[in-house]
């Protein structure tokens, strides 16, 4: 099959952090004083079983990142090859069963019928209406009524038994590796791992890697068969839209610190050590973009996009490459809104340090001012910024189903938690209620949120001196 | 005091200005009147005239900055930035994209705002403090620990699930109060319970958090072991000493968040059919109706202004030690 790779500007910059962050774990592990706090964090039982979940989110998410247009089939008469104008990803690939599966519109988890009447045909030639059956979901089965129970339980046991062998090799496997780490017997290792006596809590990140991998292997088991979340308005199946919302929800918390990071830090380092007009610049520049509420900063500024891609549709190939420019532009813009509070606080803690003796050595001994930021200042309030991330990123995340609720969220083309919402929030006066769509979104979007807010705990914990004194 | 305060006030107009240019800005000038008239007559088949009069119906036919054919004043005064930018600082908002007096929606919607607003401010501060007191005086305990990952886990709901979640549940499956709507006077109030109970709920995780580590920061103070040692007992320590310094913090922290108030909450008004500012808002973004849009971030950081100026006074009010410079 031929295709042609696609480089989104949101997936060139995912690499891009993914890199930096590479590149800042290998910097980091070679130097003790860095690797002290890291490890306080890696001791730390929530902060690793949320990690455990944020690396599944993670891959998923950048599997996500990996976009192709495959080759439309030609006549044969055509010499040129040409590509289809949809943008696949590699995940897109991986879930192409989940992906084609469409069905006509709403259908309960695990349904064998669809959620809305319609007038069906019989070979007779007779019509009634009727719930008709699904295309695809329980298409296997003769009689849905009554083999669809002892079905589902079959499968589910399948797939728990399938996902139990996998988390045995997956335990066998790690202790493997441990074991030759440490030149000692695999069988002492994982009585170590069972009794929690390793250094770091390999037992708690085992157990949410094992349930992990238990619902997942499930999952594919029981989503062949049928859909296990149920089906949205247009049939698509909602685990794969939520799946698919992963990676939205990722970028948004991760790219907006990536664009506001260099601002936030050097100009507030900048505002702190330079006194003077400098000082008074830069506080002017954020107190004004402060001060305007950041909804209405992002409303605005969405708005005016809007009008300026829908006047310009010349430069946009396809309809992914315009939902990625506006979900760019709302990373940038969430950026601009949220770098302020980091400024002050990295302002705050320059003035401090400025005091401080080695600073005043540094100077007497004529250090130029820009070394003295990048040797000196910078290094000592990197644990600011860390913590400001992390604890940043959840609070992103929920944002985008706010926006996106308000209308001025990633674009409507796009899959994100936000938009599954705001799409079913009219269903939900419906009788019986849809639920699904709703419950998918909000159970993906608080694990990972979760998860992020754990792990960032354990990140503060291990980072914040006042913390670490107490 | 009062030197400090006109100082104060008089330092917050370059920032109103900034606001305004950025604003003026991202409307008018990366943004034309003319795509903006595009965008609200249908994108295809619209005739120039039709665009023409859309922009004198709403005077944004003229010039951005400065007027070439009025002479005099005229030439700075008949533009868009002054009659629709810089007549903001005294408060005329003009009339919105639709028709309507801006003004006069926003003093008619403060009211609901307001209704719904206060009670979960208040409500919400007391059962928030509660909580925290509660963590505080069982720290570093099992009911701490546990306290603390309570609230991480209501921290992690969305807000939009709250809201949601409560409406399903008291209106559809209890029919306890009705799913939306408003009405004036006492019957207001089975409207407003709801959406307040629920803005409470939603603010629960985060405030106790972080009231928790204020307490927590006070508990580990001097006083606090003079009065242990002096044999009081824990309860009296927290509630007599702890609480009331603790109260310095926790009163500054929520001075700044009274003027936002009015503004109202964004989600709540709109999922609950309120008429307030937080709906006109969001409808007046739906709608893209830019003159709103524009008068609410206007409104917006004038009431952030306002927020920190009032900080500052009340720092000095409860600890005089701190001096106003």
């Amino acid at each position: 099959m031929e295709f042609k790779f696609v480089i989104l500007w949101t997936d060139a910059l995912v690499f891009l952090l993914v890199g930096i962050v590479t590149g800042f774990t290998v910097y980091v592990s070679r130097k003790e004083h860095l690797r002290a706090p890291w490890r306080h964090v890696a001791r730390s039982r929530m902060g690793m079983a949320a990690l455990v979940i944020l690396a599944a989110y993670l891959v998923v998410g950048l599997l996500d990142s990996v976009h192709y247009r495959p080759a439309l089939e030609t006549s044969g008469e055509q010499e040129k090859v040409r590509y289809s104008a949809e943008v696949l990803s590699v995940f897109d690939l991986i879930a192409t069963p989940f992906r084609e599966r469409q069905e006509k519109t709403y259908s309960a988890p695990f349904a064998t019928h669809l959620y809305a009447k319609e007038t069906i045909e019989f070979p007779d030639g007779s019509t009634r209406r009727d719930f008709p059956r699904l295309e695809y979901g329980g298409a296997h089965l003769d009689d849905p009524h009554q083999d669809r129970f002892a079905d589902i339980v079959l499968t589910s046991v399948a797939g728990i038994v399938q996902g139990v062998v996998i988390w045995a090799a997956l335990i066998t496997l790690t202790a493997y590796l441990l074991a030759r780490r440490q030149k000692s017997e695999v069988k002492t290792v994982v009585k170590r791992i069972a009794k929690g006596e390793t250094d770091i809590p390999w037992h708690v990140m085992l157990v949410t890697a094992g349930l992990l991998i238990v619902l997942t292997v499930l999952a594919i088991n029981l989503g062949l068969k049928y859909h296990l979340l149920g089906t949205d308005k247009v049939g698509q199946d909602v685990l794969y839209q939520a799946l698919k919302s992963i990676r939205t929800g990722l970028v948004i918390g991760t790219l907006t610190t990536l664009i506001m990071l260099p601002f936030a830090t050097i100009l507030g380092i900048m505002a702190g050590f330079f006194h003077g007009w400098v000082d008074d610049v830069i506080q002017y520049i954020y107190t004004t973009l402060s001060s305007i509420p950041g909804v209405l900063l992002i409303a605005a500024a969405v708005l005016v996009l809007q009008v300026y891609v829908e006047t310009h549709p010349e430069m946009f190939d396809t309809i992914a490459h315009r939902a990625d420019m506006r979900l760019l532009f709302l990373c940038i813009i969430l950026g601009i809104t949220s770098w302020t509070g980091l400024c002050r606080l990295l302002r705050g803690e320059t003035l401090k340090l400025r005091e401080v003796e080695y600073i005043q050595a540094a100077t007497a001994f004529g250090v130029s001012n820009a070394k003295m930021l990048g040797r000196h200042i910078l290094p000592n309030v990197m644990h600011i910024v860390l913590i400001a991330v992390v604890l940043d990123f959840s609070g992103l995340v929920l944002a985008e189903a706010v926006l996106a609720y308000v209308g001025v969220g990633v674009d409507p083309s796009m899959n994100s938690w936000g938009n599954m919402i705001n799409a079913a929030r009219l269903e939900i006066a419906r009788e019986p209620i849809v639920w699904w769509s709703v419950t998918a979104a909000f159970i993906f979007m608080f694990t990972l949120v979760l998860s992020a807010n754990l792990f960032s705990d354990a990140v503060r914990d291990a980072f914040d001196p006042r913390l670490r004194q107490q | 005091m009062l030197a400090y305060i006109i100082r104060r006030i008089l330092y917050a107009i370059p920032i109103l200005i900034g606001v305004n240019i950025l604003t003026f800005s991202l409307f008018f000038v990366v943004n034309s009147p003319d795509n903006m008239a595009r965008m609200h007559l249908g994108m295809k088949r619209v005739t120039p005239e039709a665009i023409e009069n859309w922009k004198i119906e709403r005077g944004y036919d003229k010039p951005l900055l400065y007027n070439e054919e009025t002479g005099g004043a005229g030439a700075l005064t008949d533009t868009i930035f002054f009659e629709k930018s810089a007549r903001l600082f005294v408060f005329e908002f003009g009339r919105s994209d639709a028709g309507r007096d801006i003004g006069y929606d926003i003093q008619q919607r403060m009211w609901p705002s307001l209704a719904i607003a206060v009670p979960t401010f208040i409500i919400g501060l007391l059962v928030t403090i509660t909580f925290a007191m509660l963590v505080a005086f069982f720290r570093a305990t099992y009911v701490d620990y546990w306290g603390v990952i309570l609230c991480v886990v209501m921290m992690s709901i969305s807000g939009l699930f709250y809201i949601i979640g409560g409406q399903y549940l008291i209106s559809k499956v209890l029919h306890l109060v009705p799913i939306s709507g408003y009405d004036t006077g006492v019957s207001a109030l089975k409207f407003i319970i709801l959406p307040v109970i629920i803005g409470v709920i939603g603010g629960i995780g985060a405030g106790t958090r972080w009231y928790r580590t204020i307490f927590l920061e006070e508990v580990s103070k001097d006083y606090v072991r003079t009065a242990r040692a002096k044999g009081l007992s824990e309860l009296v320590v927290l509630f007599k000493h702890v609480l009331k310094n603790a109260m310095i913090p926790i009163l500054t922290a929520c001075v700044s968040q009274i003027p936002f108030l009015f503004m109202g909450s964004l989600l709540i008004e709109s999922f609950f059919g309120i008429p307030g500012l937080g709906s006109y808002t969001i409808d007046a973004i739906q709608r893209q109706d830019f003159a709103i849009v524009r008068s609410m971030v206007f409104l917006g950081s004038v009431l952030y202004i306002v927020g920190l100026i009032m900080t500052d006074i009340s720092y000095t009010l409860v600890n005089p030690r701190i001096r106003l410079s």
